[in-house]
């Protein structure tokens, strides 16, 4: 089992890599180690469909020397093996060129202080009671109605991991995590109508995961609802974002506000900074610190400390998303963000997801989206889509084959209210969104 | 015997695992109710080097290697990995694998060897094709000669890089095969600006073969001309149309749509479980008469063509739908066997840490019988789609969606304004019946597709020809 001890050993293998590339020359270094393990167990028409073991290691090193840098990685952990890969690390920091930005933080970011964030939770499940779960789970979906009727099964998901990371300016830290999950995804069908759907339940702790008959009955429902879908006439109209697909809307909103497409001059919110991006209500904050959640960590992947901070208030961006290179690139400081934002949240209004269907009154209620027709440079937004067709505050009818365009930078401004049916199941917390108006193409 | 011997030295020679320990393995894992059973090793050594703000900024190096092994009865699979190959770790391993299947009669393996019968691409290893120096000075030259060709260039973005895998897979019968296979990439981006008004635009290639591929023909400096052409044609693109409408294709990279819209829905598990749109509908037409798709992974030295697949069994070209009619769908071996057919060399995995599933090769359409030209004039009005981004797949619903990056307006038969990207969204099953005319241009893309499924990554090649659609969604702003 892991456990401090293998921490331990892992930070002194961190120290050891490090010590390898001073040895070798290095005047400044970075270094990270993860061992993982897991179990996935699947389960379809009844029976088990898979049984998988999970068990994988890697390192990885970032050399500098000066303001050159270069990178290695393995997952081969042979102490043979782990000198090649400083030895190829700083090979290739011979062909790289001078650049002034690079480097690793500046010391007085890197975190001090490591609060336990209640992440490592092991879930002794073997594989026997994996699979009666995943049936359990499968089987409330199948049962639900006559017209479920196939199904992709039902998935059992345990990991553990150790990460460490530690760099020549003496940070050496690591963290066990677990993260488990249930899944379920099933078909329905009437007539020539075939439809499949899932739904999922994510936590750090398996306690905390929604029961199995009712991620199976969620399943079969949202396949169910989906039948007999039409498209819509093109057409303009306001569109609310279902809480699952809302934290799409906000991602897009972080890269556009994320360091390195700032510095590359690659987004539609260059120097947006302080000025209106959003509506006046919107809040933005991230919360790294949040006990057991699943985006929560005291230190980026370079070290810096996370801390609790605003990103947008009263709908005005106060602040970008930085990592260390992006920084220097943009004459700031770190904010934090190597490796992305933890546990980022929208501040609800007081509609549930029915007060905001009633809000939308008439529109288009979106719950899947499709493909990657965003353009971060420009803001351009044009993606398929499936959901429902909503008057006077209910709903008429499922809807698919239709795509909805914009551009997001007035997506962002016309926000009109988020919901408080809030999706804790990723590091992104949103309620559902409702935009004032886009365009909808269809038949 | 070459490239076996080759691949015994990459992988099981530092490990220090012979034959024999495969076959101690192989036992381990059989019995008689096991149906199905492989180890599959894997040795993948890859590096990278970026450019960017005139400077070489990035180079990484990265070695992958490991061993996966599973276990088949019926429909239900065990599967363990490992990044350590060593016979103590793969024998426990084989043990938890095993525990999925019904305990039955010893059973014992002796490994034959199964020589590769045709090589599509060379013996290369790309990493060591070039010497370092010589790889800087590719990438400086591209920058700096792609620099040059406008005034409205505000920043390149460089990247080469190259892949040496080698694998070795052993089956329940004893056989072993083995594969090595090269694989470089080279992308441009450039970002321009004009009056205020930003765009960007990429192009890249590559295929399974050495550095020497973008150096011969000067082939790394058409990229650079290419994504700049591209991102001056976004600084006068208007809003894109909304609504249904005839929508002409451009050939090569535009055969995304045949990856989407009918490829995975012909993969074999999905067909096998009945979950998808064409599920039972070998025989039937989905598509007009003027249609031939193929899956064909015997190409020399594209992106998606592969010797053997990851389960050891040669690949071929595949007819998927001739003339308008389905044939048949693409299979590993679990689901040829399942469904009482001969696995057509599709069986693919990201690596050795998962597990093999029905994956495209290279998917294309054959050419037809009108001239490019001759497409764009029987328009009155319509979009041109000449490139694209990426593409999704809903296989159950059928519903598709593929976003163009470069695309004009089509009135009276003539090419007028462009437009900006929009995603397109149709019907796999039936957008194919509305194909009404199809260029004589075949064109393989460039080498740059990847195909995610179930989280697992592989690279893939399409390509087509011109191809006129009477009526798809084009999801654009201007209603």
């Amino acid at each position: 089992m892991q456990n401090q001890e293998e921490v331990k050993r892992l930070k002194n293998s961190v120290q050891q890599l490090l010590d390898e590339a001073k040895e070798q020359g290095a005047s400044a270094a970075e270094a990270g180690l993860s061992q993982e393990n897991g179990l996935s167990v699947s389960a379809r028409l009844g029976e088990v469909e898979t049984i998988e073991h999970h068990c994988g290691q890697g390192l990885g090193i970032t050399v500098y020397f000066g303001q050159r840098k270069g990178s290695a990685s393995t997952t081969d952990l042979s102490p043979e093996s782990i000198k090649e890969t400083v030895t190829a690390a700083c090979s290739i920091a011979r062909y790289t060129s001078e650049d002034v930005y690079a480097g690793l933080p500046e010391k007085e970011l890197l975190a001090t202080e490591f609060p336990d964030l209640d992440l490592n939770h092991p879930w002794s499940i073997s594989a026997d009671e994996a699979i009666i779960l995943a049936v359990e789970c499968e089987d409330a979906a199948r049962n639900f109605h006559a017209d479920i009727s196939n199904s992709e099964g039902a998935t059992v998901n345990t990991h553990q991991g150790i990460h460490v990371m530690g760099n020549s300016l003496g940070f050496l830290q690591g963290y066990i995590s677990t993260r488990h999950s249930l899944s379920c995804s099933v078909l329905a069908q009437r007539g020539d109508s075939m439809q499949r759907d899932y739904w999922y339940s994510v936590a750090r702790n398996a306690n905390n995961l929604e029961a199995a008959s009712a991620i199976g009955r969620k399943a079969a429902e949202r396949a169910l609802r989906r039948l007999e879908g039409r498209s819509l006439s093109t057409r303009q109209c306001p569109v609310l974002y279902s809480a699952e697909i809302a934290s799409g809307l906000l991602s897009s909103f972080i890269s556009a506000i994320s360091g390195g497409n700032l510095y590359r001059k690659a987004s539609f919110l260059l120097d947006a900074i302080e000025t209106q991006v959003f509506p006046d209500f919107v809040h933005i904050y991230e919360q790294p610190h949040l006990k057991g959640a699943l985006g929560s960590s005291a230190y980026d992947s370079e070290g810096v400390a996370t801390k609790n901070r605003d990103i947008v208030s009263e709908g005005i961006l106060r602040s970008y998303v930085l990592g260390t290179y992006s920084a220097r690139k943009l004459g700031l400081r770190s904010t934090g963000n190597a490796g992305g934002v933890r546990n980022l949240t929208i501040d609800s209004g007081d509609l549930d997801f029915q007060g905001m269907l009633k809000k939308l009154d008439t529109g288009l209620l979106v719950t899947e989206l499709m493909g990657q027709g965003v353009n971060i440079l420009t803001g351009d937004y044009s993606r398929g889509a499936a959901g429902f067709w909503v008057e006077n505050g209910v709903i008429q009818y499922p809807v698919e084959e239709i795509t909805i365009a914009g551009n997001l930078k007035d997506m962002l401004k016309n926000i009109v209210a988020v919901g408080n049916d809030i999706d804790y199941r990723g590091s992104t917390r949103t309620g559902s969104i409702l935009v004032e108006q886009m365009s909808i193409a269809g038949e | 015997m070459k490239i076996l011997n080759l691949a015994r030295q990459a992988i099981l020679a530092p490990a220090g695992i012979q034959d024999g320990d495969i076959e101690k393995i192989m036992n381990r894992l059989l019995s008689s109710s096991v149906d199905a059973a492989d180890i599959y090793f894997q040795s993948s050594h890859s590096e990278s080097w970026v450019m960017e703000g005139g400077i070489i900024k990035e180079g990484s190096h990265s070695i992958e290697q490991g061993a996966g092994v599973r276990a088949v009865s019926g429909e239900k699979t065990g599967f363990a990995y490992s990044d350590r190959i060593e016979l103590p770790v793969l024998l426990e391993a084989a043990n938890n694998v095993k525990a999925i299947v019904r305990q039955g009669q010893e059973a014992r393996v002796r490994l034959v060897y199964a020589a590769n019968e045709v090589q599509y691409y060379p013996i290369a290893n790309p990493l060591k094709s070039l010497p370092e120096q010589q790889k800087i000075d590719l990438l400086r030259k591209v920058d700096s000669e792609t620099r040059k060709l406008d005034a409205r260039i505000e920043e390149v973005i460089v990247s080469l890089s190259g892949v040496h895998e080698t694998i070795l897979v052993a089956n329940q019968d004893g056989s072993l095969a083995a594969d090595i296979r090269p694989l470089v990439r080279m992308n441009v981006t450039v970002i321009v600006e004009e009056n205020g008004r930003r765009e960007q635009a990429s192009m890249g290639g590559g295929g399974r073969s050495d550095y020497n591929y973008f150096i011969d023909q000067d082939q790394a400096l058409n990229y650079g001309k290419e994504a700049v052409r591209q991102a001056l044609v976004n600084l006068e693109a208007e809003d894109a149309p909304a609504g249904n409408m005839t929508v002409v294709l451009g050939a090569g990279w535009p055969g995304i749509l045949l990856h989407e819209a009918i490829g995975h829905g012909l993969e074999g598990d999905f067909n096998r479980k009945g979950t998808s749109a064409f599920s039972g509908r070998v025989g039937e037409r989905v598509a007009s008469d003027l249609c031939t798709v193929v899956d064909d992974g015997t190409l020399p030295g594209r992106r998606g063509s592969l010797s053997i697949d990851d389960e050891g069994t040669p690949t071929e070209n595949t007819v998927l739908i001739e003339k308008g009619i389905l044939k048949g769908y693409m299979q590993d071996k679990l689901n040829a066997r399942l469904m009482g057919v001969k696995s057509t060399g599709n069986g693919r995995r990201e690596s050795y840490a998962s597990l093999p599933m029905p994956r495209m090769t290279n998917t294309y359409m054959l050419p037809g019988t009108h001239n490019p030209e001759e497409i764009i004039r029987s328009v009155k009005k319509g979009l041109y789609a000449k490139n694209f981004a990426g593409g999704q797949v809903d296989i159950t619903s059928g519903k598709f969606v593929f976003s163009a990056s470069e695309a004009y307006l089509i009135e009276n038969g003539q090419i007028t304004r462009a437009v900006k990207g929009a995603t397109l969204i149709g019907n796999g099953p039936d957008v194919l019946t509305k194909v009404s005319m199809v260029g004589t241009d075949l064109q393989l893309d460039s080498g740059v597709g990847s195909c995610g499924k179930e989280g697992q990554s592989v690279p893939v090649g399409v390509g087509q020809p011109t191809l006129k659609i009477d009526g798809i969604t084009v999801g654009g702003t201007s209603v």
